[in-house]
């Protein structure tokens, strides 16, 4: 806008940046103030703690409880955004690059199983985890982890390989560069950013998953970090772990913060390059 | 783009398939092969996670099947969709369900759209405002459900505090409220970087002829952006209403759907866990993926030619 603005106008954009601001974190802020209260001060509903207390964290970084399902969420996670996005990645060339029949019904395919609601899925897949000895497993989780990832990946993916000029490929190569080094020097530079947000994305839907995290595992083993803290238990019967279960969340908070604040850009790109150009 | 470099390599075949029922190249047969062969690994797990297990849902649906009593499994015909279906808890979660969806889809349209106008238009701090809109799409539910818990727990909760000290997920009417917020708060950066995305497609050249002819900011709102946003809308409400059909982590959280706040999801997950019912279970299962499918095809067909994908297989 090349408008020439005046000072009520930016003050207005001021306020209303303000506002979306303070609306976005005050819920987030309010974890971490909880988080940092003392078992009396949770009894009290000021904003900002009134004493303040590590043992929260501390309490919950010393139990098995929370550390062994947040290596679970950390492993199933890496494992399954790991084989969504190679898959994706194939596919989503083979749509942006290949001429093939069949190609409209995989895109339909994977649009249905984004929207799709997983609860229909939780009986059966239940019942056949169950037969396979996947219950409570990594690999139960991780499959379907994967297979939900796939939409995300093959739409954000093929929407970026669309974007490569792949002509240079081809200019390599006329330059005297073999295959291996025209890929590895052209084309995967140019397609990393594309993987590595669709990876970002995936890796969030992981960390972030719980009705299948609370219905397919019933122990430690496989149990992720967002269905532990719906498990955690107080002292006593009768305390609610208000303090502990607010240092958990805001620790898992705390990975997708420091995306958000690194990969702002990316993210943005990958979530709405499929959904417009798709 | 992709099309044109393979017309380089493949013209004649291209040509010939344009024409008809050619016979294909040896190349064009190759191309075809690998196209399929990339895409297999992706489509047999998507199929072996979603297709098969509904079909085996259609079949489990069939059965009175009880966990507790697996010798009385037996072939039952439709009497668990006659069951489910004349219980009052199926539509009571079914209500629940599309009342939460109508609001927090509608509202969060609204919000969403002025948050892309923001995103689209502010003269500063462009990247704090996306940042910031990213923490609530990107926080793990769960967690965030914990925060609007505790904030609306009497005597401990500053939303409780500010409202009278009030206990609101105690009560059905006031905890769909609650839910409905968490939903919104959750969902608009979301909608709005959907929205944010079409946009940017509308080209600003038509919004200052429109303003040289005197339009004022609401018409060339009404007139000129939201007509050419239609389609990002459409993927939007679609993705949206889709989602929030389904909605199960901050529900499970809030209220564990005590007090009649249980969406479709949360019925289905007591029904298998609490009540160890595989049958009846899977025929909850079958019901809310027609109502889905039907959500689905009412918005494709509202869609036209703008659904998505409709145009990724003419490239």
């Amino acid at each position: 806008m090349a408008v020439a603005t005046t000072p009520q106008q930016k003050s207005g954009w001021g306020i209303a940046n303000f506002v979306v601001v303070a609306l976005a974190l005050i819920p987030v802020l309010w974890m971490v103030s909880l988080s940092f209260k003392t078992p009396a001060a949770i009894l009290d509903p000021s904003f900002v703690p009134k004493s303040w207390t590590w043992s929260n964290y501390t309490g919950i970084l010393q139990t098995s409880q929370f550390i062994h399902p947040l290596l679970n969420s950390i492993g199933i996670g890496l494992i399954a955004t790991f084989i969504a996005v190679v898959l994706a990645s194939m596919a989503a060339y083979a749509i942006a690059r290949l001429n093939f029949p069949g190609k409209g019904v995989l895109i339909g395919m994977a649009l249905l199983i984004a929207m799709f609601p997983q609860i229909a899925l939780v009986t059966p897949l239940f019942n056949i985890e169950r037969g396979l000895g996947l219950f409570n497993t990594w690999p139960g989780l991780i499959i379907p982890y994967v297979a939900f990832g796939l939409p995300l990946g093959i739409y954000t993916l093929s929407a970026f390989f669309r974007e490569i000029p792949w002509e240079l490929e081809k200019a390599a190569k006329v330059d005297g560069a073999t295959p291996y080094q025209a890929f590895t020097k052209v084309i995967a530079p140019l397609a990393a950013p594309g993987m590595v947000t669709t990876a970002i994305l995936v890796f969030l839907f992981c960390w972030n998953e719980f009705l299948f995290a609370i219905s397919f595992t019933s122990t430690l083993a496989s149990r992720t970090a967002p269905a532990s803290i719906a498990y955690f238990s107080g002292s006593s019967q009768f305390t609610v772990p208000t303090g502990p279960i607010a240092a958990a969340a805001v620790v898992i908070t705390i990975p997708i913060i420091i995306f958000v604040v690194f990969f702002q850009r990316r993210i943005v790109a990958g979530l709405t390059s499929g959904a417009v150009k798709g | 783009m992709s099309t044109s470099t393979e017309a380089a390599t493949t013209g004649t075949t291209a040509e010939k398939k344009r024409k008809g029922r050619a016979p294909l190249s040896e190349g064009a047969r190759a191309e075809r092969k690998l196209g399929w062969m990339l895409c297999a690994p992706a489509v047999i797990v998507m199929i072996a996670v979603t297709a098969y297990p509904v079909i085996y849902a259609i079949y489990l649906s069939l059965e009175r099947y009880n966990l507790e009593l697996p010798q009385q499994i037996k072939f039952v015909g439709l009497s668990n969709y006659a069951a489910v279906l004349s219980s009052p808890y199926w539509w009571q979660a079914l209500k629940v369900t599309v009342i939460i969806a109508i609001f927090s889809v509608s509202i969060s349209l609204v919000l969403g759209m002025l948050l892309a106008l923001l995103m689209h238009r502010t003269l500063f701090g462009r990247n704090t405002v996306r940042t910031a809109a990213l923490v609530p799409y990107g926080i793990v539910t769960v967690a965030a459900a914990y925060g609007w818990q505790y904030a609306w727990t009497p005597s401990q909760g500053y939303l409780s505090a500010a409202f009278g000290n009030g206990a609101p997920l105690t009560k059905e009417v006031t905890a769909i409220i609650v839910i409905i917020i968490a939903e919104i708060w959750k969902t608009t950066p979301f909608m709005g970087l959907l929205l944010l995305a079409g946009l940017s497609l509308v080209p600003e050249d038509l919004q200052k002829a429109a303003k040289v002819d005197g339009a004022t900011a609401w018409q060339r709102f009404t007139r000129i952006t939201l007509p050419l946003m239609k389609p990002a809308i459409l993927v939007a409400l679609l993705f949206r209403t889709l989602d929030s059909f389904r909605i199960f982590d901050s529900i499970f959280i809030l209220t564990a759907g005590n007090n009649g706040t249980g969406s479709v999801s949360i019925l289905g997950y007591d029904n298998l866990f609490n009540a160890l019912n595989l049958g009846v279970g899977s025929t909850i299962s079958i019901l809310i993926f027609i109502c889905v499918a039907i959500i689905a095809v009412a918005f494709i067909k509202g869609f036209g030619t703008a659904a998505p994908g409709s145009d990724i297989g003419k490239r």
